[in-house]
């Protein structure tokens, strides 16, 4: 038996993850204190930053669905080989995207700002995933559970709205200036749903786990909930364009696809109720926090979402902070937590390492930290772009001034930016070094100790 | 619920998307103005603002980063224009870096910042909110 290739990908989005969070620290303090760190300004450790926190995100979806499929349907994969040469490809592409962004390389735009050649591993490296996948799922018989759609749709809306997103190679979009800005927001938020199908899969799938409760994923209320998030993926990206001179059709529709989220606002709320006050020890206790926490922030993330996408707010909170405030909130307190919780429960499982207590306290230290910190970190963000919305609109000062004048919020993000780094690594670091010991070791040793710790 | 009522589903929104993406790709802008890139220099400086990720601190339409300022209009923001605006490429600031462009390189950028301008106002300062929560602007003529 060989070692879960999951693991391989949960490792590197681990460190990805801490990497991350070091350019993203760089970067907010560069922002408020000129000239801070020189050495890699801003322009590079924004992508630098922006990659390695997406890298974290499907990295870790991705080892979790290698890892689920393998060991929970015991199916296995299609090719193992195959998952091997997709985690290479992965890495030297991430390596030479770094390199490209350190020299000061670019060419792309908003989430892929590297050369645009680079794009071609990348997306080989999700056409192996999604070959993998879909050959091995073909084998598994009965009624197919909602999350195994979700994470198909997922890779197949990844592939298509990343190619998408390179449309702009063709000069009929390249040089129409408000077209290719369509179709670039388009492909981006489109491309954000994708990955999100990924996340919210695998939070269903831990769900089912804790609850042992199988048919809450074949529910008729759970494909109901696929499709209307489906519909948003698929239409509602055009919130980030109301005030591009776009055909004026395009941004109703998104409007009302956007409203329609409301409904799954309001069935949260009131599962939310339900769940409350039945917390699970043992086991699933660790997974089972961070999926609360990220309950909690869809909770209030999705009612800024709404707020901000009423039109007649909107042209107040675009380009401000506000919007930096709902990609961190759904980013670090709904896909992280997720992933965290799917992390750790894989970790426990396959590597059977089981926390000591000290190492509990330290991963729940970390845990409050971080939300803490996130809290604070998204209201310091709002209240710079509620601020930067106004004086903008109003008009009287210079773009300087406005800055000047939001300067104290935005020191307090970063420090709480700091925080949340603070709280991310007492979080991970146990994990990591139990993903670590495990790779290392020699498959036989990791089945014996499998085999102890599974009787 | 039965599989083929998923399918049905499924493939449903696949088509509308379909559908969607279509007509997206052969929109073109609102108002009177075309906002295709008419000058070869307006083109480079397109590929010029990818290639020094400009959009790392600047917005268009309010998309972007937020360390500088929104470029849409500061070709014809009063007060600014375009050796304004040049003076700040060619040289940068103690913010912006210095990207040691040529002059031709400088052109082009303020060829493509021209262009942009003339395709809209970003922020929005003028517009009536509607009854259902729809604003009304001005387009630019
Ligand atoms: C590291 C961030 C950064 C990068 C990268 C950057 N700028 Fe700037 N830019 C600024 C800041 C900040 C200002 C405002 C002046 C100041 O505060 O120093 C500015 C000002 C400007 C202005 C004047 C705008 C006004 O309304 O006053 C123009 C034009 C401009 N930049 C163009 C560009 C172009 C073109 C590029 C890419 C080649 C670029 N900038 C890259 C940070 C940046």
């Amino acid at each position: 038996m060989k070692k879960e290739i999951g693991l391989v990908f949960i490792f590197l989005a681990l460190i990805a993850l801490v990497l991350g969070l070091f350019w993203g620290c760089a970067g907010a303090f560069q922002f408020v204190f000129p000239g801070f760190f020189d050495a890699v300004p801003f322009y590079k450790t924004r992508p630098l930053h922006v990659s390695f926190v997406i890298s974290w995100i499907v990295l870790s979806a991705i080892g979790g669905i290698y890892y689920y499929l393998n060991t929970h349907f015991r199916i296995p994969l299609f090719s193992r080989r195959m998952a091997v040469v997709h985690a290479w490809i992965f890495g030297i592409s991430a390596a030479l995207i770094c390199a490209c962004y350190l020299y000061g390389k670019f060419g792309g735009r908003e989430y892929w700002e590297f050369p645009a050649v680079l794009a071609i591993p990348v997306f080989i490296s999700w056409f192996l995933f999604g070959f993998n996948y879909f050959k091995t799922i073909a084998k598994k018989t009965g009624t197919w559970p909602v999350y195994l759609w979700m994470w198909g749709t997922g890779i197949c809306f990844f592939l298509f709205t990343f190619s998408e997103s390179y449309l702009w190679l063709f000069p009929y979009f390249r040089n129409n200036i408000v077209r290719d800005l369509t179709v670039q927001w388009k492909a981006a938020g489109a491309l954000v749903g994708s990955w999100n199908m990924l996340v919210y899969g695998t939070a269903l799938f831990v769900m089912e786990k804790i609850k042992g409760d199988k048919q809450m994923a074949r529910s008729k209320l759970a494909f109901l909930m696929f499709f209307l998030g489906l519909a948003n993926l698929m239409f509602g990206w055009a919130h980030h364009l109301y005030i591009v001179p776009t055909a004026p059709w395009i941004r109703y529709l998104s409007y009302a696809i956007s409203m329609s989220e409301l409904l799954i606002f309001a069935k949260l709320i009131w599962n939310w109720r339900k769940g409350l006050g039945s917390i699970r020890r043992g086991f699933y206790f660790l997974p089972y926090r961070f999926l609360i926490a990220s309950d909690v922030w869809i909770f209030l993330n999705l009612t800024l979402a709404l707020f901000i996408s009423i039109p007649a707010v909107n042209v107040f909170t675009h380009g401000t902070h506000i919007t930096v405030a709902h990609a961190m909130g759904s980013a670090i307190g709904i896909n992280t937590m997720i992933l965290l919780s799917s992390a750790l429960l894989i970790i426990g499982e396959a590597t059977g390492y089981s926390f000591s207590e000290r190492q509990k306290k330290t991963i729940n230290a970390g845990f409050w930290i971080t939300n803490i910190s996130l809290f604070f970190f998204c209201l310091f963000l709002i209240l710079a772009g509620i601020e930067k919305g106004r004086l903008v609109i109003e008009n009287k000062l210079s773009f300087q001034d406005i800055m000047l004048h939001i300067n104290p919020w935005l020191i307090s993000f970063a420090f709480a930016g700091l925080g949340l780094f603070t709280g991310l690594l007492l979080v991970t670091f146990h994990p990591l070094l139990a993903v670590a010991h495990y790779l290392r070791k020699k498959p036989a040793t990791v089945i014996l100790e499998n085999s102890i710790a599974n009787s | 619920m039965p599989l083929h009522i998923k399918r049905f589903i499924f493939w449903g929104l696949v088509m509308l998307f379909l559908l969607d993406s279509a007509a997206v790709y052969l929109s073109d802008s609102q108002g009177k103005v075309s906002s295709t890139l008419l000058t070869q220099s307006a083109r480079d400086g397109k590929l010029l603002f990818q290639e020094h990720n400009c959009t790392a601190c600047h917005q268009l339409y309010g998309l972007g980063g937020y360390m500088g300022p929104d470029l849409t209009n500061v070709i014809s923001q009063p007060g600014k224009g375009e050796s304004y605006a040049g003076s700040f490429i060619k040289y940068g600031t103690a913010r912006m870096p210095d990207f040691h462009l040529t002059d031709t390189e400088v052109d082009a950028l303020l060829a493509y910042l021209k262009s942009v301008d003339k395709t809209g106002n970003s922020p929005i300062r003028d517009f009536d909110i509607q009854y259902d929560g729809t604003i009304r602007t001005a387009s630019k003529e």
